[in-house]
C-alpha cells in the first residue's frame, strides 16, 4: 500500500542537495580533469540528476493526500 | 534573411499561440480543462526560463563560467520543497481566493491595503527591468537574424517610432490584452493563457535542444571533439572552474540563495505556481519534473558557449551565440527556429508577468483609490465590472511602455543577465514576509511593511542606483567614492564590505535589513484582531478543517449583498455565488432575508478573486452591519479543533493498542486451553497406559495365587508375562520421570567427547533384532571419517534408538524401509532417519514434538486400528535431550523414501588439543 509523502524525507533531500551544491563540498570537485577543464560542471549535472531521481522516487511512490 | 519572412513567421507563431489560448479557454468553459495535468502544470512553471535563459545563459557561461547554473539550481531546491511549502501556499490561496503575491502578503497581514500597494509598487519597480530585458532580447535577436553580421548601435539616435522595441512592446501589449483580460473571472484563473505558456515552454526547449545538437554533432564531431578543442583554447581552459564565478565561493552561495528565493517570489512564478494551480496533487510530479526541464534546457549551454568562443569574431556578442553559430554556418532555417524559441521564451514571460502585474495594479493601486472616490460620486447601481477590465488593459499597456522606456533609456549598458539578477534581488525582498508569514504566527503587518521598505531601499541603493550611474545617468563618483563622498555608503562596498560580487553584496545587506526589521518589529508590535485570525489561518494552512470556518457574524440582507456583487462581478458570477444558497431560478426573490454567514463569506471570496482581499473587505464592510468577525470565536474554533484532533488521534492509538492486546490475550487463552486439554488427555493416557500392564500383572498374579495347581509350563509363561509387563511399566515411568526432569531443568547429562559415527553404528546394531523381527530393511550411510561431538553417550543413544524404533513402527507395512544417514553440514553433524511410511504432513511437523501428540492423532482419526505405537513421549523427550546437548531435532520433508524424515543436528566438537595447537599458534 502506498503511504502519504514523507515530508521529513523531502526536507532531508533538499538539505542534502543544498549541501552538495555549495562549497566546501563543491570545492572538492573544482579540479582540472586530464584535459585541463574543470570537473565542476560534470559534478553539478550529476548531482542534479541524482537529486531529481531521488525526488521522483520519494514522490511517485506515495499516494495523494 | 528577409525581414518579411521573419516577421511573417513571428506573427504566425503569435497567431498559433492565440488559437491555443482561445481553445484552452473554450475547453475550460465547457468544463473539459486542458490544463488539468501535472505535465501542463510543469511546463507552465517553465515560464521561469525567459529570453534571459535562452540567450543569456550562454552569455553568462562565457563571461562567468558555471555560475549560470545557479539560476536553475535555486529553483530546483525550491521545487524539492514544493510539496511541503508551495502546497501550503496553494491551499491558502484557493481557500481565500488569492490572486497575486501582493494579495497573498496583504491577506496574511490582516488584509492590509497599504501592504498590498507597497508590494505592488516594489513588484513594478523590480519587474520593469526584467520586461525591458525581454524587449531587448526580441529586438536584438531579430536584428541579428536579419542583419547578420549585426553592427550593434542602431537604437540610440532614432525616434521611438523607428525603434523596433517600441513596436514589439506595443504588439505584445495588445496580444496580452487579448489573452489575459477577456473576461473577469472570480477565481482569476487563465486556463487559455496557461495552455499557451505550456506550449511555449515546449517550443523553447525544442529550439534550444535542436541548436545544441546542431552545435555538438554538426559543427563538431560530438562532445569529445568539442571539449578537446576547447581544452586547447587558452581562454577556455579555466572558464568552467569556480575561479570564473564572480565572487568565487561567496558569490556562488549568494546567487544560489537569490535564485531560490526569487523563484518563489517573482510575480509570474507565484501566478503559475499558486494562482493557476488547478489541483495541488500536480505539485507532486512538478516537484521533480520541473527540475528535469531545467537540466534539459541547460544541457547544451556550455557546449554552445565553447563553440561560440572557438568561432572567434564571427560569433559576436556571447548573448547572441545561439543565433550567430547557425548563421555563420550559412544556415537559414535553424536560425529562424532559434529565433522563434527565443520569442517563445520572451513572450511567455511578458504575458504572464504583465497579467500578474496588471491584476496587482488594478486591485491594489487603482481600485482602492476609485472605491473611496466613487462612493461619493458614482451611481451605486451601475455595473462596475467593465471598469475593472478597462483598468487592467490600461495597466498592461502602461507596464509594457514603462518596460520599453527602461530599455530605451538605460537598457543598453547592461548585458541580459545583469538586468535579470537586479530584478531577482528586488523580488527576493518579498521572501521574508511571505515565508516567515507562512510559518511564524507572530509576524506582524507593521514588521512586514517596514521590512519590505527597508529591504527595497537597500536594494535600490546597492543595485538600482549604481546601475543608473553605470549607464551614465549619474556620475560614476557615486560608485567610486560613495554618495556625497561618504566612503562607507559606497553602493558596492556598504560599510566597507568589499570583495564580494555586487549581487551577493546586495542580497546580503537587503535581506539582513529586511529580515531584521520584520523579526525585530514583529517582536515589539501587536497584531490587530483580523491580523491574528489571518496569521492563524495561514500558519495552519495545511490543516484540512481550518479554511472552512465562516468568519462573518455581522448581518446584512441578501438583496444588499446581491447588488454589491452584481456591481463588481457582473450578473453571471453573482448568480453563481447565490445559486448555492437558495432559489436557483430567481436568486433575488427573497431580498429581505438575512444573508447567512456562509453566503457573506462566499461573497467576500468572490470579490477577493476580482478585487483583492483588502478591497473586498472594504466593500463587504460597507454593507454588513455589526461585528464583522469574532476573533475569539475563530481562535477558539482553531484551538478546539486542534485539541479534538489530538484527542482523537490518541483515542485511535489507544483503541488500536487495545485491539492488539485483545488479540494477544485471546491467542494466549487459546494456547492455555489447548495445554489444559493436552494435560487432561495426558493424565488419562498415562492412567490408561499404567493400568493396562498393571491389570495383566494383577490378573496373572491372582491366577498364580488362587490356582496352585497350574502346570509348571503355564506358570512359567504367566511369570514371563508378569516380568514383561513390569518392564513395560517401569519403562513408562522412566519416560515420565525423564520428561519431568527435562521440563523442570533437572535432567543431568554427562557430556563427553565421542564419535557420533560409532554411536550411530552401535545404536543400529542394538536395534537390529527388532528390525529383523518385522523384516524392516535398514540402510546405514556413514561418513568415512570419525564424527566427533560432545554429548552424553547414553542419552544420545537413547534418542537415536528412539528415532530408529519410531521409524520401524511407522515404516510401510508391505515393504518396510528405513534409511539412516550421518553427514557433515557446515559446522555440524546431521543424522537423518527416514522411513517410507505415510509421512508427516507439513502442518503436523512441529506438533509431533508436543507431548501426547499421538493421543490426539488417534482421537482425531477416530478408528483405533491397534494399540498406540508408543507412549507419545519419545519425541518430546528426544528433542529435550538434544536441545540440552546444544543441538536441534526437527522433521523435514522426505528426501529419498517419501516418508517421515527426522534430523538430529549436533555441533562438531572442537579439534583435539594436539591438532589445535599449531592452528592457534598461527593466529
Amino acid at each position: 500500500m502506498k503511504k502519504p509523502v514523507n515530508q521529513a524525507r523531502l526536507i532531508g533531500l533538499t538539505l542534502l542537495a543544498g549541501l552538495l551544491f555549495t562549497p566546501p563540498l563543491l570545492l572538492l570537485f573544482d579540479r582540472p580533469s586530464p584535459s585541463g577543464l574543470s570537473w565542476l560542471p560534470i559534478y553539478v549535472f550529476t548531482v542534479w540528476l541524482t537529486v531529481i531521481g531521488l525526488a521522483a522516487w520519494l514522490l511517485e511512490g506515495s499516494k495523494d493526500e | 534573411m528577409s525581414d518579411w519572412i521573419t516577421l511573417a513567421v513571428a506573427f504566425s507563431y503569435l497567431a498559433i499561440l492565440f488559437l491555443i489560448a482561445a481553445w484552452g479557454d473554450r475547453r475550460a468553459e465547457t468544463g473539459r480543462s486542458v490544463i488539468n495535468s501535472p505535465l501542463v502544470y510543469t511546463l507552465s512553471i517553465a515560464v521561469y526560463c525567459t529570453a534571459w535563459t535562452f540567450y543569456g545563459s550562454v552569455g553568462r557561461a562565457t563571461d562567468s563560467g558555471p555560475s549560470f547554473l545557479l539560476i536553475y539550481l535555486g529553483p530546483t531546491l525550491a521545487m524539492l520543497l514544493g510539496w511541503v511549502m508551495i502546497r501550503k501556499m496553494v491551499r491558502i490561496a484557493r481557500a481565500q481566493r488569492i490572486t497575486s503575491i501582493a494579495d497573498f502578503i496583504s491577506a496574511r497581514y490582516g488584509k492590509s491595503g497599504q501592504l498590498a500597494a507597497l508590494v505592488t509598487l516594489i513588484a513594478v519597480a523590480a519587474i520593469m527591468p526584467y520586461i525591458a530585458l525581454q524587449l531587448k532580447a526580441i529586438t536584438i535577436s531579430h536584428a541579428v537574424l536579419t542583419e547578420y553580421p549585426y553592427s550593434g548601435s542602431e537604437v540610440s539616435d532614432k525616434s521611438f517610432w523607428m525603434d523596433k522595441s517600441f513596436w514589439v512592446a506595443l504588439v505584445l501589449g495588445v496580444f496580452t490584452i487579448l489573452f489575459g483580460t477577456r473576461h473577469l473571472d472570480a477565481s482569476e484563473r487563465h486556463e487559455g493563457m496557461v495552455a499557451a505558456i505550456a506550449f511555449e515552454s515546449v517550443i523553447k526547449l525544442v529550439a534550444f535542444l535542436t541548436l545544441g545538437l546542431f552545435v555538438v554533432f554538426w559543427l563538431y564531431n560530438g562532445p569529445v571533439d568539442l571539449f578537446s578543442q576547447a581544452a586547447e583554447h587558452p581562454g577556455l581552459i579555466k572558464s568552467m572552474g569556480l575561479d570564473a564565478v564572480p565572487g568565487g565561493a561567496v558569490g556562488w552561495v549568494g546567487t544560489l540563495v537569490l535564485a531560490t528565493l526569487a523563484f518563489i517570489t517573482l510575480p509570474r512564478q507565484f501566478q503559475v505556481l499558486v494562482v493557476e494551480n488547478v489541483d495541488e496533487g500536480h505539485l507532486k510530479r512538478a516537484s521533480w519534473m520541473f527540475p528535469l526541464y531545467l537540466v534539459a534546457i541547460n544541457l547544451f549551454v556550455i557546449p554552445v558557449a565553447f563553440a561560440g568562443v572557438l568561432l572567434g569574431g564571427a560569433a559576436q556578442e556571447p548573448d547572441s551565440f545561439v543565433l550567430t553559430l547557425p548563421l555563420s554556418a550559412g544556415l537559414e532555417t535553424l536560425p529562424l527556429v532559434v529565433f522563434i524559441g527565443g520569442l517563445a521564451a520572451a513572450t511567455g514571460m511578458v504575458i504572464v508577468e504583465t497579467i500578474a502585474l496588471s491584476t496587482m495594479i488594478s486591485n491594489h493601486l487603482v481600485m482602492p483609490v476609485l472605491l473611496r472616490w466613487k462612493w461619493l460620486h458614482l451611481d451605486p447601481s451601475r455595473n462596475l465590472s467593465g471598469w475593472l477590465l478597462g483598468i487592467r488593459r490600461i495597466a498592461i499597456l502602461l507596464i509594457l511602455l514603462l518596460g520599453y522606456l527602461y530599455h530605451a533609456l538605460i537598457g543598453e549598458s547592461y548585458s541580459l543577465v545583469t538586468i535579470g539578477l537586479v530584478s531577482f534581488a528586488a523580488a527576493a525582498q518579498f521572501a521574508p514576509a511571505l515565508l516567515l508569514g507562512l510559518y511564524w504566527r507572530g509576524a506582524t503587518g507593521r514588521g512586514a511593511t517596514l521590512g519590505l521598505i527597508g529591504g527595497f531601499l537597500v536594494w535600490a541603493h546597492t543595485l538600482l542606483i549604481p546601475g543608473f550611474a553605470q549607464s551614465g545617468w549619474l556620475s560614476m563618483s557615486l560608485i567610486e567614492t560613495g554618495p556625497w563622498g561618504i566612503e562607507w555608503l559606497k553602493p558596492y562596498a556598504l560599510f566597507g564590505l568589499e570583495g564580494w560580487d555586487i549581487y551577493t553584496h546586495a542580497i546580503f545587506w537587503s535581506l539582513l535589513v529586511n529580515v531584521g526589521l520584520l523579526a525585530g518589529i514583529s517582536l515589539f508590535s501587536r497584531q490587530n484582531s483580523l491580523e491574528q485570525t489571518q496569521a492563524a489561518l495561514f500558519t495552519e494552512g495545511l490543516r484540512p478543517d481550518v479554511m472552512q470556518t465562516p468568519l462573518w457574524l455581522g448581518q446584512t440582507t441578501r438583496g444588499e449583498l446581491y447588488q454589491l456583487l452584481n456591481r463588481y462581478l457582473g450578473q453571471a458570477s453573482t448568480h453563481r455565488v447565490f445559486k448555492k444558497f437558495g432559489d436557483t431560478q430567481n436568486p433575488t426573490s427573497n431580498n429581505e432575508q438575512i444573508a447567512p454567514p456562509d453566503l457573506i463569506s462566499q461573497a467576500e471570496q468572490a470579490l477577493t478573486g476580482a478585487l483583492g482581499s483588502a478591497s473586498a473587505r472594504v466593500l463587504i464592510n460597507s454593507v454588513v452591519r455589526g461585528e464583522a468577525l469574532d476573533l475569539e470565536a475563530v481562535l477558539s474554533i482553531l484551538d478546539t479543533t486542534s485539541q479534538t484532533l489530538e484527542y482523537n488521534k490518541r483515542l485511535e492509538q489507544k483503541s488500536a493498542e487495545l485491539v492488539r492486546i485483545g488479540e494477544e490475550l485471546r491467542s494466549a487463552n487459546e494456547r492455555l486451553r489447548e495445554l489444559d486439554r493436552l494435560k487432561d488427555e495426558f493424565v488419562a493416557m498415562v492412567s490408561h497406559e499404567l493400568r493396562t500392564p498393571l491389570t495383566s500383572i494383577r490378573a496373572f498374579a491372582e491366577i498364580l495365587r488362587d490356582s496352585p495347581t497350574v502346570e509348571p509350563e503355564k506358570q512359567a509363561h504367566f511369570l514371563g508375562v508378569i516380568v514383561k509387563e513390569s518392564e513395560r511399566l517401569s519403562r513408562l515411568i522412566e519416560e515420565i520421570l525423564d520428561l519431568a526432569r527435562l521440563e523442570s531443568g533437572r535432567m543431568r547429562l554427562n557430556p563427553e567427547r565421542l564419535d557420533f559415527k560409532q554411536l550411530t553404528q552401535d545404536s543400529a546394531d542394538a536395534i537390529t533384532q527388532l528390525y529383523q523381527e518385522r523384516q524392516v530393511s535398514l540402510e546405514v550411510d556413514l561418513p568415512e571419517t570419525q564424527a566427533w561431538v560432545v554429548a552424553d553417550p547414553d542419552r544420545l543413544q537413547q534418542v537415536v534408538i528412539n528415532l530408529l524404533d519410531n521409524a520401524r513402527k511407522f515404516a510401510d507395512s508391505n515393504d518396510p524401509q528405513v534409511k539412516l544417514k550421518l553427514q557433515t553440514w557446515k559446522k555440524h553433524w546431521r543424522l537423518s532417519v527416514e522411513d517410507n511410511g505415510p509421512g508427516i504432513a507439513e502442518e503436523e511437523r512441529e506438533k509431533v514434538f508436543e507431548k501426547f501428540h499421538q493421543i490426539q492423532q488417534q482421537h482425531g482419526q477416530g478408528h483405533d486400528k491397534s494399540r498406540p505405537k508408543g507412549s507419545g513421549l519419545g519425541l518430546p523427550i528426544s528433542r529435550g535431550i538434544i536441545a540440552h546437548l546444544g543441538g536441534r531435532l526437527w522433521v523435514e520433508g522426505p528426501e529419498e523414501l517419501k516418508g517421515a524424515r527426522l534430523i538430529i543436528e549436533l555441533p562438531k566438537a572442537p579439534e583435539e588439543e594436539s591438532s589445535e595447537a599449531p592452528e592457534s599458534s598461527q593466529n
